[in-house]
């Protein structure tokens, strides 16, 4: 009887799985194969490529527009991540370790950040950009990631700061550490998991972000993928570019595949462990 | 090496609490000192001004003669053990006990020579290459103890540091500590909840209650001479007894009769202010089945009857249960002592006497058994404020001392 229970248990669950990952998984690899299809075949409706065809990533690489966005996306998210961590560690650490006037304040206000609606600040940002002469370049999209990027930053370090045990940090100091090397030696290496992980997060904000990007460059300059996509002609104006978009699609999700990818190792819950009692 | 000298020195924490209220101490040169008391007495938080790692709030702390007050921990040469021993999870063995080396710019090979002899003392040679993670909890302890040791600082300082190993390891981990620190002869501070620790490991010991030190001396001589309830009631395991005592015409009417009064505590007594009523306090061994006892010990005690209600055999002695009539004592040391220790440890203000008689007693539960017990050895205590009245220059010298 109770063995029954599980194994029908279980085949609800398989069954439910393979439902949602279906359901998650089906739209990319539509996209991957009409990447791969040419446009001959590109509206046939079969899931698996009839004629395959890498003229459609060839095309992508050989026009500028592409390229040029690419760089763009890559140094854009690049700078705002590395910025935002690093900000976001130290507001963070502040925040979980000390007591300080305000502190509450800023947590609420970082958190006020974050559920602002972004749309309703694209005029206003657009203005101010102009007038700051920044409007179109990388800064100009930097600088709005890093705002928006770093409650997340800060919500997620702080999670991670505080299941450091505050002990380390005192039994560092009392072996001679400066509060500096203590950081740096102890509670950093330790933090690691959660640095990566913000990383991570905090890029791919930044790698999917079409508002902005859309909204605060007008040009080739700065544009990101997201943005040029949409402006995405084909080799000449009158080829259906749809087999092209779905190869920048493909090009632009492996970077995020391959960025977690090479951190899960690193992301390793329960490096903590060991330290205190438990 | 160093002495250590607290002068005045009070904690007192933004939100209002205050911690520690003016704590004189001085603590000499390769003493072994323990801070014992309960939880939330301010122990933690004195070892922590020591150590560097909470500001004083005022007063005056002294290392070595040197006033410390404003010097960070790093400056001050001491080293910790915490009770999670706090070791670095994302270091080895070895790297763990190297780490105060390295951050004092030792070379390599001096370093290495210093975590072996460390690791060989405390038998952790062959665990050198682990990760914290894969020790057990003693192992992890002696760790602790051994980065502690590897810089040979002016002293230690331990908080709690053998709490959260089991029974049997905690006895082992003692003799450890006590070795250790004989061997090197380093000043120690010491802070436990343990009344066994307490009792076996240090020269001198330091009752706190309520941020406020409540008397400093050699573990006999607190239990001897307890200065006031809350040191008696705290020190000794089971606890001594308490009853109430009403004074009545030079004499106490208790529980286990009328008490005859000694010269000197009866002159106290008449002063005007005197309570009337006072708490009795007598430690289970100062009782004896009054089958056993000869003429000559007799006359120096008195006798009471009463329904035994538990009879526990040690072997080498007996503790007996009675159930006696009458008024509880009470007073608020009482009260937090019983808070604190868990009322099943703590019977001794209750309707219950603990008594420890020999073993050759042929008491049995259910009788109604004829005890004595030694009047010298009773304490005398004022429920307002505590204080021993039987205390003579610092001596107790019972119910009768003329
Ligand atoms: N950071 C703090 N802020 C406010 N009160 C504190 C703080 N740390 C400790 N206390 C209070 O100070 C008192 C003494 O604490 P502690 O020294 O840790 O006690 P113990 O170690 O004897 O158990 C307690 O009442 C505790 O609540
Ligand atoms: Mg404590």
């Amino acid at each position: 009887m109770a063995v029954e229970t599980t194994t029908r248990a279980k085949l609800r669950w398989g069954l439910l799985d393979v439902l949602v990952v279906v359901f998650a998984l089906v739209p990319v690899l539509w996209i991957a194969s009409l990447s791969f299809k040419t446009p001959a075949t590109l509206t046939d409706g079969n899931f698996i490529p009839r004629e395959w065809t890498l003229d459609n990533y060839r095309t992508i690489f050989h026009t500028d527009q592409f390229v040029r966005a690419l760089v763009n996306s890559i140094g854009v998210a690049l700078i705002a991540t590395l910025i935002a961590v690093v900000l976001g560690a130290m507001a963070a650490y502040a925040i979980s370790r000390l007591d300080f006037p305000g502190k509450k304040l800023l947590v609420g206000v970082s958190l006020l950040i974050a559920m602002f609606p972004q749309v309703s600040l694209v005029s206003p940002l657009f203005e101010i950009e102009r007038q700051l002469k920044i409007f179109d370049t990388w800064l100009g999209l930097i600088l709005p990631y890093i705002t928006f990027a770093l409650p997340l930053a800060i919500y997620t370090l702080s999670a991670f700061f505080k299941q450091i045990p505050w002990d380390l940090e005192k039994a560092a100091k009392m072996d001679g550490a400066t509060q500096g090397q203590a950081f740096r030696r102890v509670i950093a290496p330790l933090a690691a998991p959660g640095l990566f992980t913000t990383a991570i997060l905090v890029f791919i904000f930044c790698w999917n972000d079409f508002l902005f990007a859309i909204s605060l460059t007008s040009t080739e300059r700065s544009r990101t993928v997201p943005a040029a996509l949409s402006f995405f002609t084909g080799a000449s104006q009158f080829e259906d570019p749809t087999g092209a978009i779905c190869a920048a699609a493909v090009v632009i999700t492996v970077p995020i595949i391959l960025f977690v990818l090479f951190f899960q190792r690193r992301i390793v819950s329960g490096l903590t462990s060991g330290a205190v009692k438990g | 090496m160093a002495d250590i000298v607290l002068d005045k020195v009070s904690k007192s924490f933004p939100d209002g609490t205050v911690a520690v209220q003016d704590v004189d101490l001085e603590i000499a040169d390769g003493e072994f000192v323990i801070l014992v008391g309960p939880s939330g007495c301010g122990k933690s938080t004195t070892l922590n001004m020591i150590a560097g790692l909470e500001d004083i709030s005022s007063g005056e702390l002294r290392i070595a003669g040197q006033r410390v007050n404003d010097k960070a921990p790093r400056d001050r040469d001491i080293a910790m053990v915490f009770q999670s021993y706090a070791l670095y999870p994302n270091m080895t063995v070895r790297e763990n006990m190297a780490f105060p080396l390295r951050l004092a710019k030792l070379d390599k090979e001096t370093i290495d020579r210093k975590v072996d002899e460390a690791a060989k003392v405390l038998e952790l040679t062959s665990l050198l290459d682990r990760k914290p993670a894969n020790l057990s909890g003693g192992q992890r302890q002696r760790v602790a103890m051994g980065r502690a040791i590897v810089r040979q600082p002016k002293a230690f300082l331990m908080d709690e540091p053998l709490s959260n190993l089991d029974a049997k390891l905690r006895v082992q981990m003692r003799t450890v500590v006590s070795r250790l620190q004989k061997q090197l002869g380093t000043t120690t501070v010491y802070v436990t909840h343990d009344q066994t620790e307490a009792m076996t490991l240090g020269d001198r010991v330091v009752i706190m209650r309520g941020g406020a030190v409540q008397q400093v001396g050699p573990p006999q001589e607190l239990y001897d001479h307890p200065r006031n309830l809350f040191v008696a009631g705290f020190i000794g395991s089971p606890s001594m007894n308490f009853l109430h005592a009403a004074v009545q015409d030079g004499e106490l009417r208790t529980a286990l009769g009328t008490v005859p009064l000694g010269d000197r505590v009866r002159r106290e007594l008449e002063s005007a202010d005197a309570p009337r009523e006072l708490i009795l306090g007598i430690r289970p061994e100062h009782f004896e089945d009054a089958e056993l006892v000869d003429d000559d010990t007799r006359r120096r005690g008195m006798e009471f009857e009463a329904p035994v209600d538990i009879v526990e055999s040690m072997g080498s002695d007996k503790y007996v249960y009675f159930t006696v009539e009458g008024e509880k004592a009470s007073a608020a040391e009482l009260e937090e002592l019983a808070a604190d220790a868990g009322a099943a440890d703590f019977a001794g203000a209750g309707g219950n006497l603990v008594t420890r008689l020999s073993a050759e007693s042929p008491v049995a539960e259910g009788q109604t058994r004829r005890v004595w017990f030694n009047l010298e050895k009773i304490h005398l205590f004022d429920p307002a404020n505590g204080r021993n009245l039987t205390l003579h220059e610092g001596r107790a010298a019972g119910a009768l001392a003329d």
